[in-house]
C-alpha cells in the first residue's frame, strides 16, 4: 500500500474514532451515530461494488440482491435455525457468493449492456424469490424478531456499540482491499477494464479474474446485508429491490468509482442525503437521486475525488507514489 | 380446465405483443445507435397513464386521447435524445447505461409526482362484452392490442423498406460512418430513432391500459422483459423480436396459469438470463453475426 492510502487510512481512522465526541458536543448523538452505521454498513456492499465497476469495469445492478440474500441468510439461520448470529454471518457470504460465481461465470461473458441487464434481471428474479418464499423469508409482511448481536457474551446495545463494530470492519475490508488493489490481482483488473483484449493477450486471465471480483464483491455485499439484518432486526423485501442496487451504484459514482475513498465519500454523504437531508421528500427522493445520478454521469463521472481542489492533497501527495492509488 | 390452456393463450398473445412492441423499441434505438435505451419500460408506463389524463382529465375523446399521449412521449423520447444522450456522446458504456437508467428513474418519479401510486384504469376501445370462443373469453381490447401489434409491424417494414427515412436508419445502422460520407444526416436519424421508439412504447401503453391497468412502477419490468424478447429473438431483428415477444407472453401465460402466479414475473427473466447466457445471439440469429455487434 502505498504512502498516500496509507495516510488517508490513517486520518480516516482518526476521524472515525473522534466522531462520536465530535457529535456529542452538536447534540443529537445517537441520531447521527445511527445514520453513520449506516453508512458503514453501506460502505461494506460499496467497496466491493467500487473494487467490480470502478476497477474491473464490470457493472453490477445485482447488488441488492446479494445485500438482501446476506440479510436473508443471517435472518433465516437466526429465527428459524436459532443459529448464533456469527456462524450465520459467514454462511450468507459463502452463499451469496456461490450464486455470484453461478451466475457470474456465463453473466461475466458478456458486456456492457447484455451484464447490466443480466444482472438486472438476477437481481429482480432474487427479490421475487424474496417475496414469493413466505415459508421462509415471511414474504411482503416480512421477518421479525431477528435477535442482535453479542459480542463475549455481552450483547451489543445502543448506536455507539455499533457504529465502532461496523467501521471497524469497514477500515478492515479496506486495507484489504487496498492490498489486493496494489497486488498483482489489481493491476490486472486495471488492465482489464482498460482493455480487456490487450490483458487478455498479455496473459492475464481475464474471465477468472472477473469472476474472483463478482464473488468478492457479493460476499462483501453479503456481509454488509447481515450486520444490516441484526442492527434492524426487521427485513422486508422492499429492501433489496432494484432501487436499492441503484442507489448503491448511485453512492460509489457520487464519490468517484475509480477511487476506493471515493466509494467511502460517496456513501457516508448519500446515507446522510438519504436518512437525512431528503426526508422532506419523503417519496419523491426518487426525482432527487435521479438527477444527482444523470448529473454526475454527464458532468462529473469521475466523482468528487477527481475534483482538484481540495487542499489536502498537495500534504497527502508524496512524489513517489503518485501515479497508484487515489491519483490515478 | 379443458378450455383453459386457450384462455391462457389468449392472455400470452396480448401480453406478448405488449413486449414485442417493447421490443421493437429497443431495436430501432440499438440499430442507429448500438444504445440499449433502460427508459424503454418508462415510455410504455408513460403512454397509458397520459392516455387517461387526456381521456379523463381533458375530456378528449379516444382517438385524439390515444394520439396526444403517443406525441407527447414522442416529444420526450425527442428530449431524452437531444437533451441527454447528446449530450454523452463521448462517454463510455458504462456511463450511457447509467445515463438512461437515470433517466428512467426520473420518468418514474415524475410519474408518481403525477399520477400518484395508485393503478389507473382507461375504458376499452370499444364496449361490449367478451367473445366466447371454444370455451374460453376474449377481451375485445385484446384484439385491438393485437392488431396494433399488426399495424405496427406492418407500418414498420414499409418504413424500413420503403421510405427514404427509413433507408437512412438502416444506413446509420450498418455504418454510421459511411452513412455521414454519403450524405446521411445521422444525427437526425438518431433523433428520429428515440421519436419512433417512443411513440411504439407509448401506444402499446396506451393499448394495455384497459387490460391490465397502469401505475407509476411498472416501467421497469416491463421494459426488462420487452428486452428478453429483444435478445431471444436477437437484438436488432424486429421480426424476430415479434416472434420472441408472442413467445414469452405465452411462456408468462402458462406459468401462472400451470405453475404458480407469484413467480410468472420471474419466468421471463429466467429465459432473458438462459437467453443471454446461451444463446445471446437469439433464437434466429447467427452466432457469427452477433460477434461483430457492440454494445
Amino acid at each position: 500500500m502505498p504512502v498516500t492510502d496509507r495516510r488517508i487510512l490513517l486520518v480516516l481512522a482518526l476521524v472515525l474514532a473522534a466522531f462520536p465526541w465530535g457529535v456529542r458536543a452538536v447534540g443529537a448523538v445517537s441520531h447521527y451515530l445511527d445514520v453513520m452505521v449506516f453508512a458503514g454498513i453501506f460502505c461494506i456492499v460499496n467497496l466491493g461494488l467500487s473494487l467490480l465497476m470502478g476497477f474491473a469495469g464490470q457493472i453490477s445492478l445485482a447488488q441488492a440482491a446479494f445485500f438482501g440474500i446476506g440479510a436473508y441468510s443471517s435472518g433465516i439461520l437466526t429465527v428459524q435455525f436459532a443459529w448464533n448470529p456469527w456462524a450465520a454471518m459467514p454462511m450468507g457470504m459463502v452463499l451469496a457468493g456461490l450464486v455470484a460465481w453461478l451466475v457470474g461465470v456465463p453473466a461475466l461473458r458478456l458486456k456492457g449492456h447484455y451484464l447490466a441487464m443480466a444482472t438486472l434481471g438476477f437481481g429482480v428474479i432474487v427479490h421475487i424469490v424474496f417475496n414469493e418464499e413466505v415459508r421462509w423469508t415471511g414474504g411482503p409482511s416480512g421477518l421479525v424478531d431477528i435477535p442482535g448481536l453479542s459480542v463475549a457474551g455481552t450483547p451489543l446495545r445502543g448506536e455507539i456499540a455499533w457504529y465502532y463494530l461496523v467501521w471497524g470492519t469497514v477500515l478492515v475490508a479496506l486495507v484489504f482491499c487496498l492490498n489486493l488493489l496494489h497486488s498483482r490481482v489489481g493491476r490486472a483488473l486495471r488492465a482489464i477494464h482498460q482493455e480487456e483484449k490487450a490483458a487478455e493477450a498479455m496473459g492475464i486471465p481475464t474471465a477468472r479474474y472477473k469472476v474472483q471480483v463478482f464473488v468478492l464483491s457479493a460476499a462483501l455485499a453479503a456481509l454488509g446485508g447481515s450486520f444490516y439484518t441484526h442492527y434492524v432486526a426487521f427485513l422486508n423485501p422492499g429492501s433489496f429491490d432494484l432501487m436499492w442496487s441503484i442507489r448503491f451504484m448511485l453512492m460509489v459514482m457520487v464519490g468517484g468509482m475509480q477511487s476506493l475513498w471515493g466509494a467511502v465519500l460517496g456513501t457516508v454523504l448519500m446515507t446522510f442525503v438519504g436518512n437525512e437531508w431528503l426526508q422532506v421528500f419523503a417519496d419523491y427522493e426518487v426525482l432527487v437521486y435521479g438527477s444527482i445520478l444523470l448529473g454526475m454521469a454527464l458532468f462529473l463521472p469521475d466523482g468528487l475525488v477527481s475534483l482538484k481542489s481540495i487542499p489536502v492533497r498537495g500534504w497527502l501527495r508524496t512524489p513517489r507514489s503518485s501515479t497508484e492509488g487515489t491519483q490515478r | 380446465m379443458d378450455s383453459a390452456w386457450l384462455q391462457y393463450v389468449f392472455a400470452g398473445l396480448t401480453t406478448g405483443s405488449i413486449y414485442a412492441l417493447v421490443a421493437i423499441g429497443y431495436n430501432i434505438i440499438y440499430n442507429v445507435t448500438e444504445i440499449i435505451n433502460f427508459a424503454q419500460g418508462e415510455f410504455v408506463m408513460l403512454g397509458g397513464l397520459l392516455a387517461v389524463f387526456f381521456m379523463e382529465g381533458c375530456r378528449l375523446p379516444l382517438p385524439l386521447a390515444f394520439a396526444a399521449a403517443v406525441l407527447a412521449v414522442g416529444a420526450i423520447g425527442l428530449a431524452m435524445e437531444r437533451f441527454v444522450i447528446r449530450q454523452a456522446r463521448n462517454a463510455s458504456v458504462l456511463s450511457l447505461i447509467i445515463i438512461t437508467i437515470a433517466f428512467s428513474i426520473l420518468l418514474k418519479g415524475s410519474a408518481m409526482f403525477g399520477w400518484g401510486k395508485d393503478p389507473y384504469r382507461l375504458e376499452p376501445f370499444t364496449a361490449g362484452g367478451p367473445l366466447l370462443f371454444g370455451g374460453a373469453a376474449l377481451q375485445p381490447q385484446a384484439l385491438w392490442v393485437l392488431g396494433l401489434t399488426a399495424v405496427v409491424v406492418v407500418l414498420l417494414s414499409l418504413f424500413f423498406r420503403r421510405s427514404i427515412y427509413g433507408k437512412a436508419m438502416l444506413a446509420c445502422a450498418d455504418n454510421p460512418n459511411a452513412a455521414r460520407m454519403v450524405g446521411v444526416p445521422v444525427r437526425t436519424m438518431v433523433l428520429l430513432s428515440f421519436l419512433l421508439s417512443a411513440a411504439i412504447g407509448a401506444a402499446a401503453g396506451v393499448a394495455i391500459t384497459p387490460i391490465s391497468l397502469m401505475e407509476y412502477d411498472r416501467g421497469a419490468l416491463l421494459g426488462l422483459k420487452g428486452f428478453g424478447a429483444a435478445v431471444l429473438g436477437g437484438l436488432g431483428q424486429f421480426s424476430g423480436a415479434l416472434v420472441a415477444g408472442l413467445l414469452l407472453g405465452l411462456a408468462e401465460a402458462f406459468c401462472a396459469g400451470y405453475l404458480s402466479s407469484g413467480y410468472k414475473d420471474a419466468i421471463a427473466l429466467v429465459l432473458l438470463l438462459l437467453a443471454l447466457f446461451f444463446k445471446p445471439e437469439g433464437l434466429f440469429g447467427s452466432s457469427e453475426a452477433a460477434k461483430l455487434k457492440r454494445f
